[in-house]
């Protein structure tokens, strides 16, 4: 159920302002891959054209495609809500809703979403996203407690659970532990290498040790000067990545010797 | 051996943190006796409403009759033809008031872009200083002077909805903003529609402030008194209809008595005492005003903690 992604020669803005030119990419399905770059380079902006999500900020568009299995989600008779519905997205800070409980939370993408479903039905899929997110053993006594007493890094599987449980093809994730602590990272790092087996994963990250633990193939995106459109450096096997990169770009970030 | 320790200057650490030190306490002086002057006069107000008004509710039958025959010679009577009038034409005022205003705040800070959207803040800006007095003469001149009606309850629903829609879309706006917008990405992340977003997810986290004013936009218009004069009159008599006739209301009521507060003279261990029955009502009218808003308050507290997901 895992699909692959193209993208081709995107240019994405925010309003009139080129963010990211020109970007090409492809992504296996079930694999890794990760986005690497400084600060403002667009990775996460990229990452959000994936799932149509850039287009919710006023302003912002996106020239070029990306196609799903071939299927192009910025074709004009596509729904970014369907889109949304196949390509999941786990954010930066966790983000749990707070008028709900722990279960209402990780239902909430099917009790939206419509569609009529029995409590039998519920159960087993808040049950099965829960295990799969390793949080089922911490919280299947309080499932009717607020999603926001957890801690940092149960909040952050609880929106892996929440996103998941919608049955997504691809699994989007920005920055998904910058906001947790060393332990709480770690186990969503094992979360990751369970997940790809199901889902295509694409992971931006800051830590290029993280980057190089769960990821396949890495991106690497920079951008030329301050105020200039941020780009695709290169994009290979992390392996290939982290020891011998095609680009000097590449290299010298890797290395520590950017700016 | 021994070590060389060279010690701070003593003077200037001590004259810095002495005068951040007074700065503090000034600070503190200034912002405690502020809370202490705001406060004194509600306290004030509420100890003089409670301790006139009390034995006036508390007497038989305020709550079950009205002021019929009773004039300022007649003690007893009750507010329930007050509180009745009050009710229904804050009822029909809410009725019309609320889901427009909560779908104003919605439009503002969900969907609100361009002329329109500035034109509506702008619009509100000006009906939340617009007078009571003439919210009801533009009622008056409507309903009665150009379309011929006469004067009853629901004109005076309609013009306070004037006065209460403005309330409710500021805090329901106000708290909209409040809603962190990654909850909405969070939602459309899993692919659910705007509309239901705005529906399930970000109404219900500011729920309990749009809850507050409601109550604050309720409190407001209930006490009204210049739409009344207008559009309704005050009737002693019990009058539950609100498209015929006077209507008795509580800042009506208090009004009335006020107007015909005359003292009566009674003989008290064999010595004229004088007595004023109309002002104790009109206190009782008072507090009985108080009570009901307080109430509200409480309801709405009481519904928010209900919905509350607990840690």
């Amino acid at each position: 159920m895992a699909k692959r992604i193209d993208g081709k020669n995107l240019n994405i803005y925010y309003g009139k302002f080129l963010a990211v030119e020109d970007v090409s990419f492809t992504i296996a399905p079930r694999s890794v891959t990760a986005f690497i770059g400084p600060s403002g380079c667009g990775k996460s902006t990229v990452l959000r054209t994936i799932n149509r999500m850039h287009e919710v900020i006023p302003g912002a568009h996106v020239e070029g495609e990306v196609q799903l299995d071939g299927d192009n989600i910025y074709a004009e008779n596509v729904d970014p809500v369907d889109v949304r519905r196949t390509i999941g997205m786990v954010f930066q800070r966790p983000n749990p809703f707070p008028t709900m409980s722990i279960y209402d939370n990780v239902a909430a993408g099917m009790k939206l979403q419509g569609g009529r479903k029995n409590k039998g039905e519920l159960d087993g899929v808040v049950e099965q996203s829960l295990r799969g997110a390793n949080l089922w053993e911490e919280v299947k006594d309080r499932l009717n407690k607020a999603g926001s007493g957890l801690s940092g890094g149960q909040q952050q599987r609880l929106c892996i659970a929440r996103a998941i449980a919608v049955k997504p093809q691809v699994l989007l994730m920005d920055e998904p532990c910058s906001a947790l602590d060393p332990i709480s990272t770690l186990a969503i790092e094992d979360l990751i290498q369970t997940l790809k087996e199901t889902y295509t994963i694409v992971i931006v990250t800051h830590n290029m040790q993280q980057a190089a633990r769960v990821s396949e193939r890495t991106a690497f995106f920079n951008l030329s000067a301050t105020g200039r459109p941020g780009e695709l450096v290169e994009m290979d096997e992390t392996e290939k990545i982290f020891s011998n990169p095609t680009d000097k770009r590449t290299e010298d970030y890797i290395s520590g010797r950017f700016g | 051996m021994t070590a060389t320790v060279t010690a701070p200057p003593p003077t200037l650490a001590a004259t810095t943190s002495g005068r951040r030190k007074f700065k503090n306490n000034l600070a503190t002086v200034l912002v405690t006796s502020s809370f202490v002057v705001a406060v004194i006069p509600l306290v004030w107000l509420l100890y003089t409403v409670i301790s006139r008004g009390l034995h006036a509710i508390t007497r038989d039958g305020w709550f079950t009759r009205s002021q019929r025959d009773i004039t300022y010679k007649d003690p007893g009577g009750g507010a329930y033809h007050a509180i009745l009038g009050t009710f229904e034409q804050v009822l029909l005022c809410s009725i019309i008031s609320i889901p427009i205003a909560i779908l104003v705040g919605v439009y503002l800070v969900e969907y609100g872009r361009g002329w329109l959207a500035r034109t509506t803040t702008f619009m509100v800006d000006i009906l939340t200083g617009i007078p009571s007095i003439v919210a009801a003469l533009f009622i008056y001149a409507v309903f009665v002077t150009a379309f011929g009606g006469s004067r009853a309850g629901w004109l005076v629903s309609l013009a306070l909805v004037m006065l209460m829609i403005p309330v409710i879309v500021r805090t329901t706006e106000e708290m909209l903003k409040l809603v962190p917008n990654e909850l909405r990405e969070a939602s459309y992340a899993l692919g659910v529609p705007k509309w239901k977003t705005i529906l399930r997810i970000v109404l219900p986290t500011a729920f309990t402030g749009i809850l507050t004013g409601i109550v604050l936009g309720i409190a407001r218009v209930a006490g009204e008194t210049a739409p009344l004069l207008i559009l309704v009159g005050y009737s002693p008599n019990t009058n539950g209809n609100l498209f015929n006739g006077f209507q008795g209301s509580l800042p009506g009521m208090i009004n009335d008595q006020v107007a015909n507060i005359g003292n009566t003279r009674v003989l008290v261990n064999g010595r004229p005492v004088s007595i004023h029955y109309a002002a104790d009502r009109m206190w009782g009218a008072a507090l009985t005003l108080i009570i009901i808003v307080m109430a509200l308050n409480v309801i709405a507290r009481l519904i928010a903690r209900r919905n509350k997901v607990t840690n």
